[in-house]
């Protein structure tokens, strides 16, 4: 793309298509904002229904529920980092602590599949009842969103090998920092009106 | 937008605020006696307030030519989200079909 | 699962035999005639890997056109069906299966289609451009909508069409009352289709705000962009909703899972809830554009700026806010109360006002210019009229307590076609007269024009008018047959006698394309044969694939009329020529619009595992698309200049 070099703007807005695909993502975040909002609009409005089956209070484990928050909050921290290591042009860094994110991305991911688990062994499934189905429906698209995260990290440090640090990659990275930070704030929704609404 | 910081205080500033308001929602919701309608009261104003934050520390909301311009559509869309979580609870519970 | 695998392919039905023939022949010829042509590369290299918004726009139109017919022909099978009591033409079933097929296609895959096509030729050249912002991701959504809508149309020959209407309320549309697989062809089919909208959304929406020529701030840019832009916000915030409740339907179906299954404790209101908090939205989706359309078209065939521009755009975004809250009319008589009904129907009259304004200023704008009946005039000057029955029967509609007389029957079927058709089709109609040379750098015939929008009109008019009195009279809606003594028979007869009218009309505009391409050579034109106001006219007809070779700088509305008055920007220099950056093709988004449809194809068999391949083959493209570095190509200055050299003068 016409490469038009601004050195005062940051790497990520020197090139043009670089500028557009930024502002492109911040709209798909609009949409994903309403993705979620709708599944928060049928777990609302399903959530007390539970057809004699289990209740959120008779399932979830807040202590477990806490630590994932606080991964994924590191998580979201730590990507942070990511931008901060690339306005310094250290590319280094930014391997590091993208490494540091997917890991922490990663173990939030096995305690969710570990608690899905133990709800299944507590008679908890998808099918079980309104209210589980919205439950599983809204927590499995945020995670399915976070592995989806995790193989994009992943192929950024692909690339960043091969490409190094120019406006196109640093474009890339800052994009997929705003997504992971984006399931962040979902999360913290998640953690109120699921897990401690739940358990009140 | 060219802060060359010497360390990421935003983003520390931003993390540490985070973890506070998280273990105050932990602390309200399980360790004190207000009402349910209280609780939920308190932990909403301190998640949308999390979220407002973590958008302009961590996600630079506000930064770049287009700043206002994101901020309006993002607003707009968190404005239709609560007209959808909202409206859909209120016109769901209403009437008769969930009795 | 319940899949009768030996029913595949749907059987003993003469007509749908007769389709399924049809459709083998017609592939076989058609791979055939390329064949022999040799024609393949040619299709590869210039159509099919394309990420050129023109050519992607005449896809999507095609895609349309060929729809239209089938949703028509639905139409009129209908409308035969119903002429007289008792009839025996379709089955219950089979009506079932075609009001639904009609609803869907005639909606997603002719309306939807026919504008993002008429868009994405027009809006970047309107606006200065030399693309839309991201033409691959643009070349994407052409080959998704057409996966989604290529495995709708399966449907009916292999599998069985859904038949649970185009808004597939639960519980019929869920497994225990719709066993077979035709609903989740909707689920599937739709959810695919879909995502290329939510693509396209985003496309213009930085196509528009990044991409306008210099000069061009928003309030100096035409109303069609306008309309684009806030039709696409709409996309940003409906679809997303359409997603999920697509994707929790397709749960319910397959996975037992209980959202709007009543045993477990679901909900089916909720459906209904979720599908109009898209679905209203959406008829704003496709209302918008046309407006811009019209908006175009009045301003140059009455030789005068368009009559108040600054609250054509304020109702324009007025009348967005406003549609996002009015999605409980569609099911006052769902048992929400009164109070609920009494919000949304005021929030519901609130809408026709700045629609009222845009009405006014229309026919202000037409006040003292010298209007020429072009085609394209024409069919703005029926839309006039006629959309405005269609809004006042709206409002009669809008008031929830009467709205439990009219809800449901004919009167409201009337309502919907009267905004609809005027609203939209006639737009598409007077887009395509209108910026057919543009494209093709020949007019369409007039003469034949005129036998197109009388029949239609003629048509329109006697099809659905009788509806308001039918649906008045008792005639409930969805409805495959009715007893002889119904005092409504009448008017369901002249319904019948429109929609002949309706197919001959659109034959002639068939005809008009088939015609007109036949003798295109007489029917050549200039770059701007109708001495037009906006930038798109300010190009070579055909336009080449770079667009501009310098993009204007404008100051004003209507630039290329003050263009053309003041002898300015009309000629090329030389030195201000430079080398084009253009994007590369790609077979990339063809081969994702492949995978979409056999995925979704092995969704709707309920084959999982195999599903969850295609799945990943998704995912594999996109991380193609990742790792292409590629950078596009030039256009050098000297091409540049012997193309241009053929319209016009370069110093």
């Amino acid at each position: 793309m016409a490469n038009k070099t601004n050195p005062s703007l940051p790497l990520e807005y020197q090139s043009e298509q670089g500028k557009l695909n930024i502002l492109g993502f911040w709209v798909f975040i609009g949409a994903e904002i309403i993705l979620f909002a709708t599944l928060f609009a049928v777990y609302g409005v399903l959530g007390v229904r539970h057809a004699g089956g289990p209740t959120q209070a008779d399932i979830f484990v807040i202590k477990e529920v806490v630590i994932q928050t606080l991964l994924l909050l590191t998580s979201s921290f730590t990507a942070g980092i990511v931008m901060w290591e690339l306005r310094r042009n250290n590319q280094k860094g930014i391997n590091i602590w993208l490494v540091i994110t997917l890991l922490l991305g990663a173990g939030f991911l096995i305690m969710e599949i570990n608690e899905f688990q133990h709800y299944y062994e507590l008679g908890a499934t998808l099918q079980t009842s309104a209210a589980m189905s919205s439950l599983f429906t809204l927590l499995g698209t945020h995670g399915a969103h976070v592995t989806v995260g995790i193989g994009w990290g992943l192929l950024l440090i692909l690339q960043l090998s091969k490409h190094k640090l120019t406006p196109k990659t640093a474009s890339k990275l800052h994009i997929f920092t705003l997504y992971w930070h984006f399931l962040d704030v979902v999360w913290i929704f998640i953690f109120t009106y699921v897990y401690l609404a739940g358990v009140l | 937008m060219t802060k060359k910081e010497r360390f990421p205080i935003v983003h520390i500033v931003g993390f540490l605020l985070s973890i506070a308001m998280t273990f105050l929602a932990l602390i309200i919701a399980l360790k004190t006696d207000f009402s349910k309608n209280t609780i939920m009261t308190f932990l909403g104003i301190l998640a949308f307030g999390q979220a407002g934050l973590q958008l302009f520390m961590f996600m630079h909301m506000n930064e770049g030519e287009e700043g206002k311009a994101k901020i309006v559509h993002t607003v707009y869309a968190i404005f239709m989200a609560i007209v959808i979580v909202v409206g859909s609870i209120y016109v769901m519970t209403a009437g008769h079909p969930i009795h | 699962m319940d899949i009768k695998w030996d029913k595949i392919l749907v059987t003993g039905e003469p007509m749908i035999l007769a389709s399924q023939i049809a459709i083998v022949l017609t592939l076989l010829g058609v791979i055939l005639g390329i064949t022999y042509l040799k024609k393949w590369k040619y299709l590869w290299t210039e159509w099919f890997t394309t990420v050129d918004h023109k050519r992607i726009g005449i896809m999507y139109i095609i895609l349309a056109v060929l729809m239209f017919f089938r949703g028509g022909v639905d139409g009129l099978m209908m409308r035969t069906q119903t002429a007289v009591a008792n009839n025996t033409f379709l089955d219950a079933q089979h009506y079932n299966e075609v009001f639904t097929t009609h609803g869907v296609i005639m909606i997603l895959f002719m309306a939807m289609p026919i504008l993002m096509g008429i868009i994405n030729i027009i809006l970047p050249l309107q606006i200065g451009a030399r693309d839309v912002a991201f033409p691959h991701l643009n070349a994407m959504s052409f080959w998704i909508t057409f996966a989604g809508a290529m495995l709708f149309n399966l449907s009916f020959v292999v599998g069985g069409s859904p038949d649970a209407g185009w808004t597939s309320y639960f519980p019929l549309a869920g497994k225990e009352f719709s066993p077979g697989i035709g609903n989740n062809y909707y689920m599937v089919g739709i959810q695919i289709a879909g995502i290329g909208t939510l693509m396209s959304g985003i496309n213009f929406i930085i196509t528009i705000f990044k991409m306008r020529t210099k000069g061009m701030s928003l309030f100096k840019m035409p109303m069609f962009p306008w309309t684009v832009l806030v039709m696409s916000l709409i996309i940003i915030i409906a679809f997303p909703i359409f997603t999920v409740a697509l994707l929790l339907g397709t749960l319910d179906r397959i996975y037992g899972t209980h959202f709007f299954t009543v045993a477990g404790g679901g909900l089916d209101m909720l459906w209904a809830n979720l599908f109009w908090l898209w679905g209203h939205p959406e008829v704003y989706i496709v209302i918008l554009p046309a407006f811009g359309i019209y908006s175009e078209i009045i301003p140059t065939f009455s030789k005068k700026t368009l009559f108040g521009y600054k609250s054509m755009v304020w109702a324009v975004v007025i009348i967005s806010c406003l549609s996002m809250l009015v999605w409980v009319h569609h099911f006052y008589t769902m048992g929400v109360g009164p109070v609920v009904n009494s919000i949304f129907s005021i929030t519901t009259m609130a809408i026709s006002v700045p629609t009222g304004i845009k009405m006014f200023n229309w026919l202000f704008t037409m006040r003292k210019g010298r209007i020429e009946f072009a085609p394209p005039m024409m069919w703005s000057l029926a839309f006039i009229p006629t959309f405005l029955i269609g809004g006042v029967t709206g409002v009669m509609l809008a008031m929830a307590a009467a709205d439990f007389q009219y809800h449901n029957t004919m009167f409201l079927v009337a309502h919907f076609h009267y905004t609809l058709i005027p609203g939209v089709v006639y737009a598409v109609f007077a887009a395509i007269y209108y910026w057919w040379p543009k494209v093709w750098g020949f007019k369409l015939n007039e003469r034949i024009a005129k036998w197109h929008f009388w029949l239609f009109n003629i048509g329109m008019n006697l099809t659905f008018f009788p509806m308001f009195f039918a649906g008045l009279d008792g005639a409930v809606r969805r409805s495959y047959t009715y007893s002889a003594d119904a005092s409504f028979a009448p008017w369901m007869f002249v319904s019948f006698i429109g929609a002949l009218f309706l197919a001959a009309g659109f034959a002639s505009f068939v005809w008009n394309l088939v015609w007109s391409i036949k003798n295109r050579k007489d029917l050549a034109v200039s770059h701007d044969p109708w001495n037009a106001r906006t930038l798109e006219w300010a190009t070579a007809s055909p336009v080449p694939a770079y667009n501009f070779a310098v993009q204007p700088e404008v100051d004003r509305l209507d630039p290329f009329w003050h263009m053309k008055k003041s002898k300015e920007g009309l000629t090329l220099k030389k030195e201000d020529i430079k080398p084009i950056h253009m994007p590369s093709n790609s077979g990339m988004p063809f081969v994702m619009g492949i995978i979409f449809m056999i995925t979704g194809f092995l969704f709707v068999f309920e084959l999982t595992i195999p599903a969850f391949i295609g799945v990943a083959g998704i995912f594999a493209c996109m991380i193609y698309r990742a790792l292409d570095y590629n950078d596009g190509y030039h256009i050098s200055t000297e091409e540049i200049i012997q193309t241009e050299r053929t319209w016009r003068e370069v110093k």
